[in-house]
């Protein structure tokens, strides 16, 4: 063997050795919540456990994240090994076959720990496709404060009838204090996340089992009345531009006496930024006796594509990030008041996050759900505050414009109903739901 | 002649100038003003302005947990780069137009014009296609092309309107001297409408420097600009205004700071033919 061919054969076991000892790198898309700015801050103790993987973040805005995601699987781009994707997208994608099923995680997980409401939302056909990063639903935040002011005490599973009693007493205008704040911004995720949700306790629904629309039927208008209701005599002014973060503020700001979002706002309403921090009391969503609250469920999870090049590497990540320990890691670091909510049931045996305020209120919303069953009359889909259907996005946003501009005056509710039962239907029967 | 005013009248000129310019800047001082702001601050309502409580905490937030000096030199890159590559291609281009006009000149040039009318996300499915494709995806190389061919039409009109006051005679006499197309193109029109091109040029950078549909989709984390850098400071759940304004503002000081010192040049290129 020449001294050439030497030389040749050992450069090429170099480059190999090299390649095979080089880093796996995975591209994580993600959104900019507060838990998951928290995760991307605790990557040394990822890297010292597995510093054969580097992790690449992309953080992009919801929709936007949503967006491009979407074009990327359709695609079959593979630019993303995990997504942050929520309970409304895992169904749809599972069933496209876009998503790698995760049931073969090590025992370690202990997928038998995540919460069953939760689990449920993220598996189809005994398929576990994403693993949830944390978990929410929604609940009754409110001043106890202004509560015992108007000498009132607010039940556990208040009734919307209690609501209303409550909003009207600890409504005060001329000082700029509102009974209720709700969201009333159009978009599926905003306005009709809370009325879908809402509508459930009234008995309403969104289609009947042979997928007709059914925002003519008295459910809807009770709900939307009530709604309508509660806003225009105790809600704040221009609420029909008011989302998730225009609430937050107000709540903070001590202009509202009950506000009903997502559980995820406890800890910014009882945080450094809120003036009203320790006068907040929480509740269960309300229901009008008909055995179902008004409230969501939703999960922001971590799933792979089946496109990904890494997906070995991704579970790996995805592993680290959902199960017990990095909850522990959470709290050893910043707490557990900051340890991701809502995923698993251990974590509301530990006596130290027993201690949390909202921890409770949070666990029992979380159980009182029912994505499968989310109303009281059987429904042909799955979701809560959504319809686990690709079409959904549109028909939400745009049955969210209709009630929007109903609670800003521009329309009568009837008008909005009529006009909503009209479009809904004109899109299903295009899409070929009704025949 | 130039007409002289009254100082009265000055004066009213000069309030109304100020006025006019402060609304027009007003949502980038405001944006400024909330950067240093606290999140409780920034969403108050009456909205505060001097009781606010002022900080820096949210440039460092923001760049602790960014890496801003790479998206700022991704998007010099891919600014610079697009439009320079644009002005290769449309200076022969509008050269053509301007100089040697054929019956259809007009109907192209308005042919290009139409395609800015057309939605960007018309073409989104197969330009990320194609750019995944031929491995063009995430990379600065394909952010030049494809911001080059979005502003193109634009570069094309704006140097086809310059170079049409220049006139013809002026190249006719380079070319009675001997001069090649090349040489007429590089030696007698290029200095001749030098006004002009610069204020292509700035123009397009600041374009190119503030797109966000295309940066975004067709980036994930080598070759994005700061368009990403900005959109991943917004949040669905919990405050972000402040922090959000602290990224807005590094995002587009440097492209504030170009436009302020060049503003001379972009003004005399932008009415560059306007006054005969």
């Amino acid at each position: 063997m020449t001294l050439t061919t030497r030389a040749l054969l050992g450069a090429t076991a170099a480059v190999c050795l090299s390649s095979w000892a080089m880093a796996d790198t995975i591209t994580v898309a993600t959104v900019n919540n507060g838990d998951m700015v928290r995760m991307q801050g605790l990557m040394d103790d990822f890297k010292a456990k597995h510093p054969d993987i580097d992790v690449q973040w992309v953080t992009l805005e919801e929709n936007v994240l949503r967006q491009n995601v979407t074009t990327d699987i359709a695609t079959g781009g593979g630019q993303y090994d995990v997504l942050t994707i929520g309970t409304y997208e895992v169904p749809i994608w599972g069933k496209q076959g876009w998503l790698v099923s995760l049931n073969d995680l090590p025992e370690s997980y202990d997928v038998n720990d995540l919460l069953p409401a939760i689990r449920g939302g993220l598996t189809v056909d005994g398929n576990l496709f994403a693993a949830p990063f944390y978990g929410e639903s929604s609940m009754v935040m409110y001043r106890k404060d202004l509560m015992e002011a108007a000498g009132l005490t607010m039940p556990e599973a208040p009734t919307w009838a209690d609501i209303e009693k409550a909003a009207a007493a600890m409504t005060d205008k001329s000082k700029e204090q509102y009974g209720i704040c709700l969201r009333g911004k159009a978009g599926w995720g905003e306005n009709m996340a809370f009325l879908t949700a809402m509508s459930n306790s009234y008995g309403a629904r969104w289609f009947d089992e042979n997928w007709k629309p059914q925002f003519d039927q008295p459910e809807w208008k009770a709900t939307l009345d009530a709604y309508l209701n509660l806003m225009n005599n105790y809600g704040p002014p221009g609420a029909s531009n008011n989302g998730f973060n225009e609430n937050l503020t107000l709540f903070q700001q001590g202009k509202c006496g009950m506000w009903i979002d997502a559980t995820v706002a406890a800890s910014f309403v009882t945080g450094k930024d809120s003036t009203v921090a320790d006068k907040v009391g929480f509740a269960l969503a309300p229901d009008n006796g008909l055995g179902k609250r008004g409230n969501w469920l939703w999960a922001w999870s971590l799933a792979i594509p089946t496109s990904s090049k890494h997906q070995e590497a991704a579970k790996t990540f995805i592993d680290w990030a959902t199960n017990k320990d990095y909850l522990a890691l959470v709290a050893s670091k910043e707490g557990w008041a900051n340890v991701p909510p809502g995923t698993r049931t251990s974590l509301y045996e530990n006596p130290e996050y027993a201690k949390v305020p909202f921890a409770k209120m949070t666990l029992d919303s979380i159980n009182a759900a029912d994505p499968t069953h989310p109303t009281v009359k059987p429904v042909p889909y799955v979701g809560v505050q959504f319809v686990a259907i690709p079409e959904f996005q549109g028909l939400g946003t745009t049955v969210g414009e209709l009630f929007s501009a109903a609670l800003a005056g521009q329309k009568s509710a009837d008008d909005a109903l009529a006009e909503a039962q009209a479009a809904v239907t004109d899109e299903m029967t295009s899409a070929g739901y009704i025949k | 002649m130039a007409r002289t005013l009254s100082p009265r009248r000055r004066l009213l000129t000069t309030i109304a100038a100020w006025s006019v310019a402060l609304l027009i800047f007003f949502p980038v001082l405001w944006m400024l003003i909330t950067s240093f702001k606290t999140e409780a601050s920034a969403v108050a309502s009456p909205p505060e302005l001097f009781s606010a409580s002022w900080t820096l905490e949210n440039y460092a937030e923001v760049w602790a947990r960014s890496d801003y000096p790479r998206f700022f030199w991704n998007s010099v890159v891919i600014s610079i780069g697009s439009t320079l590559l644009g002005l290769a291609v449309a200076i022969p281009a509008a050269w053509s137009m301007a100089f040697v006009p054929t019956k259809r000149t007009k109907d192209l040039l308005m042919w290009m014009l139409s395609t800015k009318m057309m939605p960007a996300v018309a073409v989104m499915i197969p330009l990320y296609l194609v750019f995944q494709r031929i491995g063009l995806f995430d990379t600065k190389t394909g952010l030049v092309l494809a911001l080059m061919l979005m502003n193109l039409p634009i570069i094309v009109w704006m140097l086809y309107t310059y170079f049409r006051e220049i006139p013809g005679e002026i190249l006719e006499a380079a070319r009675m001297d001997g001069a090649s197309l090349w040489n007429e193109i590089v030696y007698v029109l290029t200095p001749m409408a030098i006004p002009g091109i610069a204020s292509t040029l700035l123009l397009n950078v600041i374009l190119a420097w503030n797109e966000a549909f295309w940066t975004i989709t067709l980036t994930t984390t080598k070759a994005a600009p700061l368009s990403a850098f900005i959109a991943s400071f917004s949040a669905p759940q919990g405050l972000f205004y402040a922090k959000l304004s602290a990224a807005s503002t590094m995002a587009i000081a440097p492209i504030l700071i170009l436009g302020w010192f060049s503003q001379k040049q972009l003004v005399r290129g932008l009415t560059f033919g306007a006054v005969k």
